[in-house]
């Protein structure tokens, strides 16, 4: 069995060349459908922008988030009477550049979303893997915890988890990303139920594929749909949790500029400056917005029962 | 029937005996043990600590702390507030109807409009009707719901003055509580004005607190109906010359109704959790603010207690949802 004759070599490159042009043809029935959704489409183009927002936050933005100009507290934007064209929307109450700390605040938002799915994603998806593979007492087990941790609201328990982690953004994350976590357990644990009897995994563990290839190469990669929008659900419920524990003073702290934590800072000044309280908001549901369409479409696109109605 | 029910039990038993690890642990988990963050920063005599541990069961080995700590449970006994040297339940006790008033009004109104919100742009679908309900739908679902509360605030209290920024009721009217839902209360004691001084009192932290459900349940209605307007019995009830409205109202609506009232239940968690945000902004006295506070003022006895409750009018809640929907749905409960 260790030669290869050339006629095999060649099937090979045939296979592969067949099994790459799958995978193409895959893609584009895969954008055909998402771009069905005009929603989706206009979500993912504002996702990019505000990715490149954010990688870009140093160019773009008119100012340095964090000086305080002195003479400016609380200016309103600039097509507000006392504007100055030199704030566009306005400067909070130490003088600080409203729009620059919006632009920066980008590049916090999207690393909790990716740094937050990535570790629920990771996790969920190998104790799910474990649960749905083993069965019995270790599947037994594990849901229950998933059960005891999903008992709870998501966002108390975050607090509870920042309360014995510390407050900060590092900590507030990994609260998050523990939280979220039992949905992609759930959903890997259903999905390798309903694989592990199919023929092919059959057929594999016959052939004499070991657990580690049986878990994560045969199976897992036939039910990375349904995760994949939980991912981006997960990734807009990252950034409003993160935003919220920053708004109650557990999340990122000042002068951070954080969304969540600059509505916090803004608290105060609501009914003296509405700009202060209203950016920032705003940009956090903009961005919320966008994932979530982009999410819908995902949904439609690889959803194949919903596909056809 | 009863071997479904007492399977849902078998199921809650290990979770509500997790719940209260979780609690027991929370505490030790802190960093510190909790004596020291009780004294704060002025410290304590380590004679007074040993005898104030040994007196709160800290030197005991930890399976019994923790067994002491079920018993206790059982009987009611869910530790001392340090803020207020009150039990933690009965503090509880006494701030939780005003977290439940909310919470209905919210739930209340949000099924009120969500599923008529969902039957039609199910009915109309593809429409600028359907497309415009579900667009405000998921505006709703993505809201930051403080920036929301602190929106509605700015519009209504602060240009308009229609509603008053903090509080249940003004603090010109006062009246014994009853049943602790202000609504009621207010009626009960005849006072002039009291009622509509606690309903303008209710209504921005209501809407605030209710548009994450409504969005929720306006879309789960919406492709509930859709899914059994396609259905064969739907189609014959058509074919026989029933008008549209007995149509979607008896054959279509009873069933999709089903998975929309799992949704609701699934709602609670929601809504406790967005009343820890909405009671912040509105200074609501309610469960919310109260553990919100308590985390703040490091009174941990006061947030393990809460930890457990709250988890166990959920866990309390989910089963009520079961149980319900297995009585509506018998291919559930023989599954």
């Amino acid at each position: 069995m260790t030669e290869t004759s050339p006629a095999t070599k060649a099937d090979t490159a045939k296979l592969e060349e067949e099994s790459r042009s799958a995978a193409k043809a895959r893609l584009a029935e895969f954008w055909y459908y998402f771009s069905q959704n005009k929603g989706a489409v206009v979500g993912l183009v504002v996702f990019v922008l505000l990715v490149l927002m954010a990688v870009f936050a140093s160019l773009i933005a008119p100012h340095n988030p964090d000086v305080q100009y002195r003479d400016s507290f609380l200016v309103p934007p600039v097509w507000q009477e006392g504007g100055k064209t030199e704030f566009l929307l306005g400067t909070d109450a130490v003088g600080r550049d409203i729009l620059s700390r919006l632009i920066y605040g980008a590049q916090f938002s999207l690393f909790i979303g990716v740094v937050v799915v990535t570790i629920a994603l990771v996790g969920g998806i190998t104790i799910g893997l474990v649960a749905g593979y083993m069965r019995g007492a270790v599947d037994t087990f594990i849901m229950r915890v998933m059960d005891i941790i999903l008992a709870f609201p998501s966002l108390l328990l975050a607090l509870v988890l920042v309360a014995i982690l510390g407050p900060g953004l590092i900590n507030a994350m990994i609260a998050i990303a523990i939280v979220l976590q039992p949905h992609f357990v759930r959903l890997t644990r259903a999905a390798v139920l309903a694989e592990r009897s199919r023929d092919y995994v059959v057929a594999a563990r016959v052939a004499g594929a070991g657990h580690f290839r049986l878990m994560f190469k045969t199976i897992l990669p036939n039910c990375l749909a349904p995760l994949i929008v939980q991912a981006t659900l997960s990734f807009s419920n990252a950034i409003l949790d993160a935003a919220a524990l920053g708004f109650l003073g557990m999340g990122a702290q000042p002068p951070t500029p954080e969304w969540g934590t600059m509505l916090a800072e803004a608290r105060e000044f609501i009914l003296r400056a509405w700009w202060v309280v209203t950016f920032p908001g705003l940009a956090i549901l903009i961005t919320v917005l966008a994932i979530n369409l982009v999410g819908d479409g995902l949904r439609d696109a690889l959803d194949p029962k919903l596909k056809r109605s | 029937m009863l071997r479904f029910l007492l399977g849902r039990l078998g199921l809650l038993i290990p979770t509500f005996f997790g719940v209260t690890l979780v609690a027991f642990s929370f505490i030790r988990l802190l960093p510190g043990d909790p004596l020291d963050l009780l004294a704060g920063e002025r410290g304590i005599d380590p004679e007074r600590k040993a005898e104030l541990m040994a007196q709160m069961g800290f030197d005991k080995p930890l399976w019994q702390q923790y067994i002491d700590y079920v018993i206790g449970i059982f009987q009611g006994d869910l530790g001392t507030s340090f803020a207020s040297k009150k039990p933690v339940l009965d503090e509880f006790m006494t701030l939780f109807p005003a977290t439940a008033e909310l919470a209905l009004c919210a739930i209340i109104l949000a099924v009120c409009l969500g599923i008529p919100a969902g039957i039609f742009a199910a009915v109309k679908r593809g429409s600028i009707a359907d497309q415009a309900i579900m667009g405000t739908a998921l505006v709703g679902y993505s809201m930051p719901i403080f920036w929301w509360g602190l929106l509605l605030i700015i519009f209504f209290s602060g240009i308009l003055q229609w509603t008053p920024v903090s509080g249940r009721i003004s603090l010109l009217y006062f009246f014994p509580q009853v049943t602790g839902f202000m609504l009621i209360d207010s009626l009960l004691s005849g006072e002039k004005g009291a009622f509509l001084s606690a309903v303008r009192h209710l209504i921005l932290p209501s809407i605030v607190l209710a548009t994450i459900p409504l969005a929720v349940i306006a879309r789960q209605t919406r492709s509930a109906m859709l899914e059994v307007l396609g259905e064969d019995y739907v189609r014959t009830a058509r074919a026989k010359g029933l008008p549209p409205r007995s149509v979607i109202g008896l054959h279509a609506l009873r069933n999709a109704l089903i998975p929309v009232i799992t949704t609701i239940g699934l709602q609670v968690g929601v809504l406790l959790a967005g009343a820890i945000l909405t009671e912040t902004i509105f200074s609501w006295p309610g469960i919310g603010k109260w553990l919100v506070d308590s985390i703040a003022r490091r009174d941990y006895f006061v947030v393990q207690g809460g930890l457990l409750l709250i988890a166990g009018i959920i866990m309390l809640v989910n089963l009520i949802v079961d149980v319900l929907y297995g009585l509506i749905n018998p291919r559930i409960r023989h599954t």
